[in-house]
């Protein structure tokens, strides 16, 4: 990576000096420190799959088709229907519908750049 | 002929955009691009709008400065959807906006958000007929027996109305997030890119568009890189280059073969194992890739520098340079609030000998590439007097803060300027911080 100092090292270093010499070569290496000490269970592979993933899946999943069936499935089988959610509700147990959803709609305000 | 660039002295022009510190979501500026001749200016936001300014003749009154932008149009060009099928909300944020090179009198942009690519018209409308036979000026039917006499209905003026209209509306090609569009030399194809695919569009045709690269794993375990950027050469109508998370360009050629999996060209700086860490995937992501005018080289950025390429060599690039270097030694913390995941934009002046990039606490930097010089200025409301010069800002790294300096750790990391846009042929510049757009100029004696 360009930017780096790249400083020779002399063959003999006390301890002491290759901590010394570690931070001001790499700023890099000790915030990666700084950051294992905060969260030891980060795996080693950062931009590995899984943070890819999560980009590609980017967006707010209301619920899963499966979980959509079965809930309605329940609501057959009930002699009342569900009631609106309660506040009470435990968070996870109520499956959102389509007719749950805040409908999004767009802004009618116009752009502030234009006023 | 060049003119050094510390010889330039900017000057505020104008702010667009609402004072008040309280920022709604839909007001966030997501793109920002001049048209081919500079004349109009376009901005897209969070909420799915369009602005375009346009610049006002030189008054002879004012030689002194450049003609101002002012609204020309304004409109909607996306709404929030609902995929129902994945129960996945897509956005209405406008990701980028392309002009087309202008055939007639309309002009023509493309606009995307995550999933949909629109083309829309804008027209002027400056006479309408007037004098009909049948109607009356209002739109009433007369009554016939009125009718005595015939007459030729006339073009008279009125006042301009600026028309957008979406002309097409090119849908359902993208399984993931649309991040770049880009129109070819040819004026008649265009690439759409989302983090795995690049599909090739005729700009007639919305029902049917060609992949050319595809790079999804067949085990989406074994996914290591996603697109992030792609754009076509600016004149061979053949050649277009797209980037990745990982930190390589790769350029293809479409007469090579229909799928363009293979590259023709890969860029790629090798990187010093020893100064391998967590952050060093993340940090050489590329964010942008702009090809200068020229069609000779190409701009990269990634988190912490801009990077010039010669397309003639791949194993590294010619120039690099460091927009916030300070920043090495706080990405823990960086990674820890988001901002390391940041994209920064990039742009080239209108003769490719400066080059401009974003920054946090609305700062920007300029490198001038000849001259070896760069500048650090400020998008900000204290500096917006008419026609004031900007003072160079500078950030103390070292343990004594000179006066007029500001530390690292004063940076407002909310502030974070993405978007920037530089003028075809003049100095005039369009940066947006997070809701307003500066329009800086250069000061012309």
């Amino acid at each position: 990576m360009s930017g780096d100092n790249e400083e020779t090292q002399t063959t003999e270093n006390t301890p002491m000096d290759e901590k010394v010499q570690d931070k001001v070569i790499s700023p890099e290496k000790s915030e990666e420190a700084k950051l294992k000490a905060r969260y030891p269970n980060l795996g080693n592979k950062p931009g590995g799959s899984d943070l890819l993933r999560k980009r590609l899946q980017k967006g707010q999943k209301y619920f899963d088709s499966g979980d959509y069936n079965m809930a309605k499935a329940k609501i057959k089988n009930k002699q009342l229907p569900t009631a609106a959610p309660e506040k009470t509700e435990i968070t996870g147990d109520h499956i959102p519908t389509p007719q749950d959803l805040p409908q999004r709609k767009p802004s009618l305000v116009a752009s502030k750049l234009a006023g | 002929m060049l003119i050094r660039m510390n010889d330039v002295q900017w000057c505020f022009s104008q702010v667009k955009g609402a004072i008040d510190d309280d920022v709604a979501e839909a007001d966030i500026i997501s793109t920002v691009e001049f048209n081919h001749s500079g004349e109009l200016l376009a901005t897209g936001d969070k909420g799915g709008r369009v602005v375009i300014f346009q610049q006002e003749p030189e008054s002879k009154n004012q030689p002194q400065c450049r003609g101002e932008y002012n609204v020309y149009s304004t409109f909607q060009s996306h709404e929030p959807e609902f995929d129902y099928l994945k129960s996945l909300e897509i956005e209405e944020k406008i990701n980028k906006i392309r002009w087309l090179p202008q055939k007639n009198a309309a002009q023509f942009l493309l606009s995307t958000n995550d999933k949909t690519i629109k083309l829309w018209k804008i027209s002027e409308r400056d006479k309408r007929p007037e004098g009909y036979n049948l109607k009356e000026e209002d739109g009433r039917y007369r009554d016939l027996n009125t009718v005595t006499t015939l007459r030729v209905p006339v073009f008279r003026p009125m006042d301009l109305m600026v028309e957008a209209s979406p002309r097409r509306v090119f849908a359902n090609a993208h399984t993931y997030h649309v991040n770049s569009i880009s129109v070819n030399s040819d004026c008649e194809t265009y690439l759409s890119a989302d983090d795995l695919r690049i599909n090739l569009w005729n700009l007639e045709i919305t029902d049917r568009s060609f992949n050319i690269v595809d790079i999804k794993p067949t085990n989406m375990e074994e996914l290591t890189e996603v697109i992030t950027a792609v754009e076509f050469h600016p004149n061979q109508c053949n050649t277009f280059v797209y980037s990745s998370s990982k930190g390589t360009i790769r350029l293809c050629d479409m007469r090579a073969s229909a799928l363009c999996d293979k590259h023709a060209k890969q860029f790629e700086e090798p990187e010093d194992p020893n100064n391998r860490s967590f952050f060093s995937e993340i940090i050489s992501s590329i964010s942008d890739v702009k090809f200068s005018h020229s069609g000779r080289y190409m701009m990269t950025r990634d988190y912490l520098s801009v990077k010039i390429w010669d397309l003639n060599m791949e194993s590294r690039p010619v120039e690099t340079y460091q927009v916030h270097e300070y920043l090495r030694s706080k990405l823990c913390s960086l990674y820890e609030n988001d901002c390391i995941f940041d994209k920064f934009e990039c742009c080239w002046n209108g003769n490719d000998s400066v080059v401009m990039t974003g920054s946090y606490n609305n700062f920007f930097r300029m490198f001038d590439r000849g001259y070896r010089q760069d500048v650090t200025l400020e998008a900000s409301r204290e500096n917006s007097k008419p026609r004031s010069v900007l003072k160079p800002r500078k950030v103390s790294t070292g343990g004594k803060r000179k006066k007029d300096e500001i530390s690292v750790d004063s940076l407002d990391f909310n502030k974070k300027i993405l978007h920037t846009a530089w003028h075809p042929l003049d100095n005039i510049i369009a940066v947006a911080t997070t809701n307003n757009l500066y329009i800086f100029q250069e000061k012309l004696n």
